[in-house]
């Protein structure tokens, strides 16, 4: 379960940082993006893959967050 | 000897790895690289911030190193202690040229070294007292200290002292910020994790001290500079700049900086990174916690001035913008002047870098404005993340390489053949018997500011004065050369 913070790139595309690992990666696609449900699995740009906990409403960002690798 | 091509580079490491056991050689492969720019990521080609191989020289410092020497030493206001034996601190005093003002002994401390000094007793019974009369005897002997940082050396973590009980026991008595850091030399592969430990240590410790006092006037042009340890004065040389598009400077970190300046940095609107390597933990958290952005910038060369005062002036409104502009006309003929003076005995030549976690992408653009060519870089302990953005830095087919071993690095050298090499101290000598120009970029060989369009002038005079130094000339013995024969027999 790493922990992850999440920011916004300027050119708007979402972030992936991982202090431990040195892992900055772009997020690909996010399961649910929509104002009533957030998280799920995501797909880096790397083609790896993480879960975040289902949320009601979408964070905050920046924010650090655990995620668990799939 | 012109560009190699991609064959020719692998091929060069191929051959000075020949010389490794197999099991050494697998292990090294994975540090060196030939640039490709197509590249998006590199941990495709190169691993970078791992354990060093016992037995091959690596040029590494330590996290104490990395806490004391770089992110804390310079906070000029405050003591820091050394505490453990008493050559750690002694041997590496003053040694990084962090200028700062100030009256030494008095209100600043920079240049002095502290120490509890641990004998063998100490270890046997523990330090925490030696530590808290240690801290005693400083509020006595120098009562203008704005605050203590224990800096951990290595037995502290080996005997189990426990610091942080004497730093909050120390802190209620004498109502001074006392920050305890746990960064024992042993920890992790290089200072990197130094600079990590150090950051934190200011997250936990001092970065939420002012939170919700709002007493501190604040404009909507307000910016710190983090990441600038002023190196011969880098930072001031760097602070005028933005100043002069019409920014506030807040805070200074580290270089010529107070623990009040640090305090108050979670009020300014954006933070400005320069070494990425050292103070992006902080910057981060400062992102999360009081949303401030922050952007890497560099400082080196005009190229990479202008770029950099443009992406900065673009977080502001107009106001900014123009000032931007208006500094950059202002300094145009002045670095015009530099570039036309030094080009014609610069161009062409070749420069080899092996510097610590900014410094090998970061003048890069310094020494292209200069019409030189950066054919081979790495980093001491720079992580993947700095690789990344070294990759379209460099030219394609150009060497990587990472935590080089110094046989490995005198080797390149001798095969690449550049007309000059920049690295730190202790590579200094052996490429200068070498017979190769060599500039000390840690410590910009003693000269410097080498920031902002001042440092560039200087920069670009200190290039030029190396290189074309006529002693080159004379490095071979006169009756090696080939020359040499002949004004014997004219005279005979």
């Amino acid at each position: 379960m790493p922990s992850v913070m999440l920011r916004k790139r300027e050119d708007g595309k979402l972030l992936f940082y991982v202090a431990k690992k040195d892992l900055e990666e772009t997020i690909e696609s996010l399961e649910f993006d929509s104002p009533d449900k957030w998280g799920g699995e995501v797909v880096l740009g790397d083609g790896s893959k993480y879960f975040f906990e289902i949320l009601d409403t979408p964070p905050r960002i920046p924010i650090t967050l655990q995620a668990k690798r799939l | 000897m012109s560009a190699m091509t991609k064959e020719e580079t692998e091929a060069l490491i191929q051959e000075v790895l020949e010389i490794y056991p197999e099991k050494a050689r697998k292990d090294r492969v994975k540090h060196l690289a030939v640039n490709d720019q197509s590249l998006e990521k590199s941990n495709k080609c190169i691993t970078s911030n791992r354990k060093s191989l016992p037995g091959v020289m690596t040029i590494r410092g330590c996290a104490y190193a990395g806490s004391k020497g770089v992110v804390w030493g310079p906070i000029k206001d405050m003591i820091h202690i050394s505490h453990g034996p008493v050559g750690c601190g002694q041997y590496s005093r003053a040694g990084r040229r962090n200028y700062y003002v100030g009256t030494t002994g008095v209100n600043t401390f920079g240049t002095m070294n502290f120490t509890s000094d641990f004998q063998e007793k100490v270890i046997v019974f523990g330090g925490d007292k030696k530590l808290a009369k240690a801290i005693d005897e400083i509020e006595t002997l120098f009562p203008l200290n704005k605050g203590i940082s224990i800096q951990s050396e290595c037995p502290i973590g080996l005997i189990g002292d426990d610091i942080e009980a004497v730093a909050k026991v120390k802190k209620k008595e004498h109502g001074k910020t006392i920050v305890p850091v746990r960064c024992e030399g042993f920890r992790g592969v290089s200072q990197s994790l130094g600079h990590h430990i150090a950051n934190d240590a200011i997250r936990d410790w001092v970065l939420e001290n002012r939170d919700g006092d709002e007493s501190f006037p604040i404009t909507p042009y307000d910016v710190s500079v983090i990441g600038d340890y002023n190196i011969g004065g880098d930072a001031w040389a760097s602070r005028t700049l933005l100043e002069e598009m019409g920014l506030r400077v807040v805070a200074q970190w580290s270089g010529d900086g107070t623990i009040a300046e640090i305090e108050k940095t979670p009020k300014v609107k954006l933070n400005l990174i320069h070494c990425y390597r050292s103070m992006n933990y902080i910057a981060r958290h400062m992102e999360e916690k009081y949303h401030i952005p922050w952007i890497e910038y560099n400082f080196f060369g005009p190229t990479k001035i202008a770029e950099s005062l443009r992406r900065i002036a673009a977080h502001f409104d107009q106001s900014i913008i123009d000032g931007a502009e208006r500094v950059i006309a202002r300094y145009e003929a002045e670095y015009n002047a530099v570039i036309e003076k030094y080009k014609p005995r610069l161009q062409g030549k070749r420069v080899m870098l092996y510097i610590g976690g900014l410094r090998p992408r970061h003048v890069i653009g310094a020494y292209e404005d200069l019409g030189m060519e950066v054919v081979g870089t790495g980093y001491e302990f720079g992580h993947n993340d700095d690789y990344d953005r070294t990759i379209k830095e460099m030219g394609n087919a150009t060497l990587l390489y990472d935590d080089v071993t110094g046989y490995e690095f005198e080797e390149f050298v001798k095969k690449v053949q550049p007309d000059l090499v920049g690295s730190g101290v202790k590579e200094k000598y052996i490429f200068q018997k070498m017979g190769v120009p060599f500039r000390q970029m840690h410590s910009w060989d003693y000269s410097g500011p080498y920031h902002g369009y001042d440092g560039f002038a200087i920069f670009a005079r200190d290039m030029d004065m190396t290189i074309n130094n006529p002693c080159w000339k004379n490095i071979k013995a006169p009756w090696k050369t080939d020359a040499a024969s002949e004004p014997v027999k004219a005279v005979a």
